[in-house]
């Protein structure tokens, strides 16, 4: 039915009779705004709007100094080298993609002319390929030309294995090539319904200027001088780099966005905590942006009272969850714990599932921990809208959860822990060292005692928990524990990469050195085949529907128990107007910051 | 005495091997990698993570790892920082002037204070002054850096707005302006640093002194009838200064190694800050790096030390 009023709607912006504004409006009613609602037109045959431009200043420079801090200062500026956002951030402020994304998910084009659809042909419509238009004129920091061969450039230096990018993922499986110099076409191995991840964005799409980086291709790559000095296309030029301290830049005056960009100067400096960054740039003034401030809500509203900046949030599909092992950590098979030829002696009842996600209260960890920051879900995809589903329901009931425990047959033992078959309800619970993380597991251990749940709480270094090293028991994906809480970032307008984790192919074994993706070792036939469906479906309604249906099964399964829905939290001066994306990186929108006088 | 400090330094050799083994080991066997925040970027698949492993020779045996790391120290290469793929030896010598400026200060204040406080008090025991400065210094050596830094933040940068709390390297300005920039944001953690160092340092230097201030050679120089601040400086102090020099000397090394925490709370991107950074980062070649350079120079500065002690005593020889 939604799929019929779609359809018919789409028809209505095509033929004029609905503008696109009210068919955003329509489908946010049903859930379906945001990114890929976009993406829809687009390839519904209708082009995809360009963002709304709040941008007001009307001419270039005379801002005087934009002071960003970022606690975690960018220790490189090569962004196919970055080892996390912060370094993409750096490198934002000189390099370019060819397109952004805007707070609402509405592409932004930058060096690109056009946004491709299948309307303007530049779009496949079996979503095979796609062509990018460059905007013609546009010079790097150093004079030479900006063309396609750079864009081309771009794609061999990061597919190449020996070259060791970050970012070789997004670009190893398509092909690029050349049309004219201003006109580059990609070509997918298979259709590709997400089509706006190469050169988009500054996660992975941050395009490099050939005629610098041509002989550091392959092993070559870490000599280039141009890795520390960066040259690019962007609204400010380089002046000085120290790694993890500070980065400087001056204004490009031939920046290739008219009026545009409003600082003359731009510093970021590094180092510290979230706290004090908050405090330099909401009590003090210091810094006119703080990024990532992590920080309690009630020290935020604190700094905030009478203080010269506020916070900003910034909505994406970030979700911190608890995720059930669905093998046995205990028991060692062949020198691994958790090995998939175990069961979980209690998970393998779905009632102790069902009543652990009662026994999460939401709304109290919000409301002591997460504050403004947190919106309470029960859904493991929170984004885009479109993807997010609305049969799910959660709520939080120690009376309900212990009745369910009952019926199963798990009855309190003398000191108050249920037991059934002489398999006791103990949990082990790990998380990385992280102040709300800690209180998370504390505000979850109470409740489960009340319901007769033993809960041992451990916290893991996050430099531990979150590598690879194989020898090491403690890290995520070897998961030998029974509950693990921690949120994987969510950095595009497309759940594909993210849904693919859970594949039933892809659990983290002692035989693939625990780089399998599906930590909680849950396998599901359904999921996987609406998974692979997904994956080459091109009508965005039904793809849609397959990714709502895969969050579905993992909310009745009840493999992950969402904790919260975390918004990002930036620090701002009062009179700054910065431009920040839940689905991109802070500074992916920086041409278009200004401060209003 | 040529021979004394040839014969100091090549013993010097095989402890700072053993030295670097045991730093290497430890690091090697540290839970962790430098690409740790990669995995939970669902855009870099594990296979991607693997082959920098590989690539930067990190899934090597470690006795392998550790020649290749000596080999390369002997021909002058310090490697590269896995996480800025800059070459170590760069990043530290960008890292050193603000180091030597501020925690250069701060033992300079340091002394400037405790010498003469310790002196003064020394020379008139349980007077009021001494007793002054010795609550002081007992105040000033229980407060930790951290506290005080925290404290001085609050009262000068928060409520009064004199001073700022963010150390910038690049200030905008030239001349007399950048100078007293410089200065004026170097106040608070000079500050921190050196009534920390002045606090301890005082206590050990009147303790030195009453030492000495008791022996006979001191009452027959009185009774020769010199003037008091002869008999002070010139007789008492050259003694007593022993002690006090291999104190100051042991503690250069943490001028160089800067002071991980203060330097973390005011932003100061120093020595110790890239520390701190790299070990929460696991980014081993720059620990091992500012490690193993601040073993050199505890090294060092005990050789110092121990020629200081023949030039101001000369009964002490060096053999």
């Amino acid at each position: 039915m939604l799929d019929k009023e779609l359809r018919s709607m789409i028809g209505d912006v095509k033929g004029g009779r609905m503008d696109r504004r009210a068919f955003i409006q329509r489908l946010a009613a049903v859930g379906l705004t945001a990114p890929l609602a976009n993406q829809i037109l687009a390839l519904g045959g209708v082009a995809m709007a360009e963002g709304v431009q709040t941008y007001k200043p009307t001419k270039r420079g005379g801002g005087g100094a934009l002071k960003l801090l970022w606690w975690q200062g960018p220790t490189l500026l090569n962004p196919h080298f970055a080892t996390g956002t912060k370094d993409q951030d750096g490198s934002r402020l000189f390099y370019e993609p060819l397109a952004c994304w805007d707070p609402d998910g509405n592409m932004k084009l930058v060096l690109a002319a056009e946004i491709p659809s299948v309307q303007n042909g530049l779009l496949a419509a079996d979503g095979t390929s796609v062509t990018w238009k460059l905007k013609p004129g546009v010079k790097w920091h150093d004079g030479n030309p900006f063309s396609a061969d750079d864009v081309v450039f771009t794609w061999e230096y990061v597919k190449d294995p020996a070259t060791a990018t970050v970012t070789i993922a997004t670009y190893r499986d398509l092909k690029v090539e050349k049309i004219d110099d201003l006109t580059v076409k990609i070509t997918f191995a298979q259709p590709t319904p997400f089509w706006a991840d190469a050169f988009v964005g500054a996660g992975a799409g941050q395009i490099l200027p050939k005629h610098l980086f041509a002989e550091y291709i392959g092993s070559k790559s870490r000599e280039a001088p141009a890795n520390l000095a960066p040259v690019g296309t962007g609204p400010y030029k380089f002046v000085e780099f120290k790694p993890g301290d500070l980065i400087r830049g001056v204004i490009n005056p031939d920046y290739h966005m008219a009026n545009r960009p409003y600082f003359d100067t731009i510093e970021m400096k590094g180092g510290g905590d979230a706290v004090s960054a908050a405090r330099a740039v909401i009590q003090t003034g210091e810094y006119d942006f703080g990024w990532n401030i992590q920080v309690e809500d009630d020290v935020l509203l604190r700094l905030e009272k009478g203080g010269k900046g506020k916070t900003i949030y910034a909505v994406g599909g970030d979700t911190e969850f608890i995720a059930l092992n669905f093998t046995d950590p205990n028991v060692e098979v062949d020198g691994e714990r958790s090995s998939m030829k175990t069961k979980h002696p209690l998970f393998s009842d779905p009632a102790v599932r069902k009543a652990l996600s009662m026994l999460v209260d939401r709304e109290s960890i919000k409301k002591a921990i997460y504050g403004r920051a947190g919106r309470t879900t029960a859904n493991f995809l929170n984004g885009p809208e479109k993807f997010v589903s609305k049969n799910t329901t959660w709520e939080f009931s120690i009376e309900k959860a212990s009745k369910l425990l009952d019926d199963a047959g798990w009855k309190a033992g003398a000191d108050g822990i249920r037991e059934k078959d002489g398999k006791r309800l103990k949990l082990l619970y790990q998380t990385s060292i992280n102040g709300p993380r800690q209180k998370t597991q504390a505000i979850v251990k109470q409740a489960c005692q009340k319901a007769g749940i033993d809960v041992e709480l451990k916290s893991v270094v996050a430099s531990v928990f979150f590598s690879s090293d194989v020898a090491n028991p403690d890290t995520y994906p070897k998961f030998y524990a029974d509950l693990e809480m921690f949120q994987i970032p969510l950095s595009q307008p497309d759940p594909s990469q993210h849904m693919r984790r859970y594949l039933s192919t892809s659990v983290a074994t002692k035989e693939n050195k625990w780089q399998g993706t599906n930590f909680p070792r849950w396998v599901n036939k359904d999921y996987d085949a609406a998974i692979n469906a997904a994956d080459k479906e091109m009508d965005p309604i039904k793809r849609a529907a397959l990714y709502i249906k895969c969050n579905d099964l993992l909310w009745e399964e009840t493999v992950f128990i969402p904790a919260m829905h975390r918004l990002k939290v930036e620090a701002a001066a009062n009179t700054l107007r910065p431009v920040i994306s839940g689905w991109a990186n802070e500074t992916d929108n920086i041409f278009d910051w200004y401060r209003e006088e | 005495m040529s021979q004394y400090i040839l014969r100091r330094l090549m013993i010097a050799i095989p402890s700072l091997l053993g030295i670097s083994v045991v730093l290497f080991v430890v690091l090697a066997l540290a839970p962790g990698d430098p690409f740790s925040e990669l995995a939970t970027n669902p855009n870099v698949p594990p296979e991607v993570q693997a082959a920098l492993r590989a690539k930067f020779g990190l899934d090597d045996p470690i006795y392998l790892r550790y020649l290749h790391w000596l080999n390369a120290m002997l021909h002058g290469d310090w490697g590269f920082s896995f996480v800025s793929r800059m070459n170590v030896d760069t990043l530290i010598l960008q890292r050193l002037p603000a180091t030597l400026y501020v925690i250069g200060s701060a033992q300079i204040l340091a002394l400037l204070i405790a010498i003469p406080v310790g002196v003064y008090a020394a020379t008139k025991p349980y007077s009021l002054f001494d007793q002054v400065a010795n609550t002081l210094a007992f105040i000033g050596f229980s407060l930790p850096t951290f506290f005080t830094g925290l404290l001085f933040i609050l009262i000068f940068s928060v409520t009064l707005d004199w001073l700022p709390f963010v150390y910038t390297t690049d200030i905008k300005g030239t001349g007399i302006r950048w100078v007293l920039e410089m200065i004026r944001q170097a106040i608070m953690p000079v500050a921190v640093l050196g009534l920390f160092q002045a606090a301890s340092m005082t206590r050990f230097v009147r303790s030195a002194m009453l030492d000495v201030i008791r022996l006979d050679y001191v009452t027959t120089a009185r009774a020769k009838g010199l003037g008091q601040a002869t008999v002070i400086v010139k007789h008492v102090m050259r003694n007593a200064m022993i002690p006090v020099v291999t104190l100051i000397a042991l503690q250069m090394p943490a001028v160089f190694g800067g002071a991980i925490v203060t330097e973390q709370i005011f932003r100061i991107p120093g020595i110790g800050s890239l520390l701190i950074s790299s070990i929460l980062s696991n980014d081993t070649p720059v620990v091992m790096a500012v490690t193993f350079v601040f073993a050199c120079l505890v090294v060092l500065f005990n050789l110092i030390a121990d020629v200081l002690y023949g030039w101001l005593d000369p009964r002490i020889s060096l053999r």
